[in-house]
């Protein structure tokens, strides 16, 4: 352990604001840097992704920073979290001293900041948009119904997982739904991609987010509970959802899940709370199963049977998730503070003892992932 | 000066570039082309001048059979330019084994008549100037 998570923060309001994208992670970023102590003078480094490259300028403008040390490794919704394993690499070697991580979306209102497209010559532009493909509600779901037909499941363990999370939503009052639902309101909910209803397709909302990271030994003198990176772990899969090996198992979650674990030292069995990006349900039942939570084929009795509830052996998404918090296009920012405040036990839906908490993200339409495990426990 | 009038959102389109122009000559002559690798043998999908497998540039481009069975799909009611709502986005397995994101055609948008490992026969719709392959039930019927 070489750096510690020591400023968190999301912006001051998340839904419907009125700031632009970048609007948002100055908002989030100024909050990260008041819940440490520290000052945008004290910050050398900065990290931030989306579809202007120039946004670590931005942000480092906005605050005034002057930084020796940028990262703008875009990879989709996982950014945030390759972002972090940059900055701990950069704080070890001495390149930054304290690095900030931001992102801010206005994912609903769309401030400041057009709705990503492919272009027409581009692989999916060719091979996929003509096809009616309509963004990631398409493209994600498109291994799901040979997901649950290979497992012996149906669509009612999708609706399982709107259940239990919506439970941790209720919860959790910057959920954006929050009203308890039952399994069969789920299945009768309108169709948005059969078999997939609006209640197992996330939110949409402007959000921002910001984390300070520095060396753990000035974590130590800071007022919040240091929360150190364990390990990391990232990989690529297949340029297009269509052409994966395997559309009911992602080779890039896998990877990504073992280098993670693989890092830290640690098995699936040493997580006691984990956040697994869910712009869809399908996809924490995947990161279950490709990070090795349970074995190939198990994720849907795992739900069921209670393990990601209040309550249960592995909390999952206590925010209540992209599915029911908040989801502003690339997500990775918003689980990563989930586990922060998990980890300083100051979450609205606190697990009791979270000691080792892992977030894991997808990019793209499965075109990256990675994994990262956080930890209280600095020994 | 009078404001254009505003033309509804066209579907997409494809655009070729030269590793994949050959596929689409290929469309709009009815033939559905892949890759194989003459080093490996590998056939591959989507087209690029050598193998995703083994790196070889060694590659020759060939007129697959046309036969393919129904991996997954969903039914999407999204609204996308050109499309209305349901419509199938399906994902299939070619015959020769690379997969392709299609639609289904010739067959009712309903789960019921959609079992996974339906057998399917290309077919070729033009949309302006570009001939899309789409699939349909194939007349023997049943799973492959």
């Amino acid at each position: 352990m070489t750096a510690a998570i020591v400023g968190a923060a999301e912006s001051t309001e998340i839904g419907t604001v009125a700031l632009s994208s970048v609007g948002l992670a100055v908002d989030a970023a100024r909050r990260a840097l008041a819940d440490c102590g520290l000052t945008a003078r004290d910050v050398d480094g900065v990290a931030m992704a989306g579809l202007n490259p120039y946004l670590p300028t931005l942000l480092a403008h906005s605050l005034g920073i002057e930084a020796r040390w940028v990262e703008a490794t875009m990879v989709g919704g996982c950014s945030n979290l390759v972002h972090l394993a940059r900055a701990v690499d950069a704080i070890a070697s001495g390149r930054a001293e304290v690095v900030l991580v931001a992102h801010g979306e206005s994912g609903r209102s769309h401030h400041g900041g057009a709705a990503w497209r492919p272009s027409p010559d581009s692989w999916p532009g060719q091979f996929e948009l003509p096809f009616g493909t309509a963004g990631p509600m398409t493209l994600l779901t498109l291994g799901a119904r040979r997901f649950l037909h290979d497992r012996g499941a149906t669509p009612e363990v999708l609706a399982q997982v709107v259940v239990v999370q919506r439970d941790w939503a209720a919860r959790n009052p910057r959920a954006l739904r929050r009203e308890p639902i039952t399994v069969d309101e789920v299945l009768a909910a309108p169709v948005v991609v059969d078999p997939f209803t609006r209640p197992m397709c996330c939110v949409s909302t402007d959000a921002g987010g910001a984390l300070v990271l520095t060396s753990i030994e000035r974590a130590r003198d800071l007022p919040r509970p240091p929360v150190a990176v364990l390990g990391t772990g990232e990989a690529t899969g297949a340029a297009m959802a269509s052409q994966m090996p395997d559309l009911t198992s992602s080779a890039a979650f896998r990877s990504a899940g073992a280098a993670a674990f693989a890092s830290a030292g640690l098995t699936p069995a040493d997580i006691d709370h984990a956040m697994l990006y869910d712009a869809t349900a399908h996809l924490p039942l995947l990161a279950l199963e490709d990070l090795g939570f349970v074995p190939l084929g198990e994720s849907p009795g795992f739900v069921t049977d209670g393990h990601t509830a209040i309550g249960g052996s592995l909390p999952v998404n206590t925010t209540g998730g992209g599915l029911n918090y908040t989801h502003s296009g690339m997500y990775g920012m918003y689980a990563l503070l989930e586990s922060v405040r998990q980890l300083r036990g100051e979450a609205h839906a606190q697990v009791d003892g979270v000691q080792v908490s892992l977030t894991h993200a997808i990019g793209g339409m499965f075109q990256s992932a990675a994994t990262t495990i956080l930890t209280n426990a600095l020994g | 000066m009078t404001t254009p009038p505003s033309a509804a959102p066209k579907r997409a389109l494809p655009v070729p570039t030269p590793e994949t122009q050959h596929f689409w000559f290929g469309t709009a002559a009815g033939e559905l082309r892949l890759q194989r690798c003459l080093a490996c043998g590998d056939v591959y999908f989507p087209p690029q001048p050598w193998c995703p497998h083994c790196t070889s540039d060694d590659v020759e481009v060939f007129v697959a059979s046309g036969e393919a069975t129904l991996y997954s799909y969903v039914i999407s009611q999204l609204p996308a330019p050109g499309f209305a709502p349901p419509y199938v986005v399906a994902v299939v397995t070619l015959a020769e084994g690379p997969r392709l994101l299609t639609n289904l055609v010739g067959v009712a948008p309903d789960p019921d008549a959609l079992p996974l490992d339906l057998a399917l026969v290309v077919e070729f719709s033009t949309v302006g100037d570009m001939a899309l392959p789409v699939f349909h039930p194939s007349a023997a019927g049943g799973a492959a």
